[in-house]
């Protein structure tokens, strides 16, 4: 057990060596690929120019695993090298042919590395539950008490998600959807902020992570959808039978529409705030000039302030969005009738 | 593109994390959060509708006191009342006695009076005949000497008879 936990802190290895980084080869600034590079995941985490953290790489192979470390990727150099027959580029892993250059197609392979967003998202994992254990435990201890400390800076969120979010949007059937709607709110919340702090990962800014997000609200939508949710879909009330070989794929399409918007904006809004950032940033390099420097980090603080509100905000849309499709699946129709009946006369 | 694309490994350990975060978050932090809120929230009402059960019961005692206190003045007057009504009956009733007294008084008196009276006539009366009788007597004595002189001596003594 110790042994297995010695060779996985050796996966993560940190290092200080200088590298070169990919946007500035040839001595000519490429602003796009350096926010390419910034936004996108990685096999190592650079918290600064040259401090890398070596995460494990994960990979199977045609059913067959390797666990090694990404540090093996890289020689004394920086310079990207082939390992056990694999080799990193452009941040995915290639099968090596023997000259160490990748081989084109993933036949057999998958990456499942422990990669920068992967262990940012630990990192929020294990925030997420240190903050709301904390918080339990303290509605344990003085129960029916007023919240003090870092539990009353939760709770009139965790209050306002529950009335304002959830009870306004399911309705009396609320309460069995709350875990969710907090966990998806705090998830989204916290990842968004950890994705502002300096050397952060773009986690919620990956579209993997918000597919997985869309597909649960879709899932559980499409899980508790009851009776009437159904009947509007296959047989849309008020519109004649005819029109059912139209109705009927566009009511299926909006199932999926639904949670793809979710997954789009989330994806899109803070990935589009993370490249303003760093575009502003680039002004500078890209003027070769240390006058443009100011108006850079003004505007650049600006929006990130404007991002940290961005945050905050696209958790609640998520969060919000959900509440309202679960609302609409569980919404009990009584009125239905009454509409078919006023339609009736086709 | 390379953006849009999902990566497997990523959407893999996101599922699997999430999935377990949702599970602890929900047995662990979740329900004990959401429990105890409720269980505040319903304490809190409980204490609400507990003062508002007070105040009306407060206001019922001080209806029903109100109440009896106004019973009570009205008694209150109603006793007065009554003891003036006994009070001015008895003055009535004593005066009424004090003129039947009065009144009977003043007849008793006015008999008397009149007996009085009906006795000293018939003194007056028994006197005028004793004196006529006397007067009778004379005359009668000196009857055969004058006449004329019978007369005289007659309307004499008449004059010197003084009735009182």
């Amino acid at each position: 057990m110790k042994k297995l936990f010695v060779f996985l802190l050796c996966l993560f290895t940190i290092s200080a060596h200088a590298n070169e980084a990919p946007a500035e080869e040839g001595g000519v600034f490429k602003p796009g690929d350096m926010i390419t590079h910034h936004i996108a995941d990685g096999h190592k985490w650079e918290f600064a120019h040259g401090v890398n953290l070596y995460l494990p790489v994960i990979l199977v192979d045609n059913g067959q695993l390797n666990i090694f470390s990404s540090s093996n990727f890289f020689d004394a150099h920086g310079e990207e090298v082939a390992h056990k027959g694999y080799v990193l580029e452009h941040g995915h892993v290639y099968k090596a042919n023997a000259e160490g250059e990748p081989i084109e197609g993933h036949a057999g392979l998958y990456d499942l590395s422990i990669t920068k967003n992967v262990a940012s998202m630990f990192l929020s994992v294990a925030l997420l539950l240190g903050v709301f254990l904390v918080i339990a435990g303290r509605y344990k201890s003085n129960p029916g008490k007023a919240p003090s400390g870092i539990q009353s800076f939760f709770e009139p969120i965790i209050i306002f998600i529950r009335d304002d979010i959830a009870k306004a949007n399911i309705g009396p059937k609320y309460e069995r959807y709350m875990p969710f709607l907090l966990t998806i709110f705090f998830f989204i919340w916290f990842n968004n902020m950890l994705g502002l702090m300096p050397g952060g990962a773009n986690l919620t800014g990956n579209i993997a992570v918000t597919l997985v997000l869309a597909v649960m609200t879709l899932l559980i939508t499409v899980f508790s959808g009851n009776k009437s949710y159904w009947g509007h879909i296959f047989a849309t009330p008020g519109v004649p039978v005819w029109l059912a070989p139209i109705m009927i794929p566009v009511e299926l399409i909006g199932i999926i529409t639904k949670p793809f918007s979710l997954m789009v904006r989330l994806f899109a809004n803070i990935t589009a705030g993370h490249i303003i950032i760093l575009s502003l940033f680039s002004l500078i390099f890209i003027f070769e000039s240390l006058a443009v420097a100011p108006l850079s980090v003004a505007f650049a603080t600006f929006m990130n302030f404007l991002e940290l509100f961005v945050a905050l905000l696209q958790a609640y849309i998520f969060t919000l969005l959900s509440a309202m499709y679960f609302g609409g699946a569980v919404e009990e129709h009584d009125h239905v009738d009454d509409m078919g009946h006023g339609d009736g006369g086709h | 593109m390379e953006l849009v694309t999902p990566g497997i490994g990523l959407i893999i350990w996101q599922a699997v994390t999430f999935l377990i975060v949702l599970f602890l978050l929900t047995k662990f932090a979740w329900k004990p959060i959401m429990k105890a809120l409720h269980d505040r929230e319903a304490s809190i009402e409980n204490a609400l509708s507990a003062a508002e059960q007070a105040k009306l019961e407060m206001q019922g005692l001080k209806a029903e006191n109100e109440k009896l206190l106004a019973q009570a003045r009205l008694e209150r007057d109603k006793i007065l009342r009554e003891a003036t009504e006994a009070g001015n009956n008895l003055v009535e009733a004593a005066r009424e006695k004090a003129n039947q007294e009065g009144a009977r008084m003043i007849t008793m008196a006015r008999e008397a009076i009149d007996s009085e009276k009906r006795a000293a006539i018939a003194e007056v009366k028994n006197q005028a005949a004793s004196l006529s009788i006397e007067i009778a007597e004379r005359i009668l004595r000196r009857e055969l000497s004058d006449p004329k002189a019978q007369q005289e001596l007659a309307q004499d003594y008449v004059r010197e008879v003084t009735l009182y």
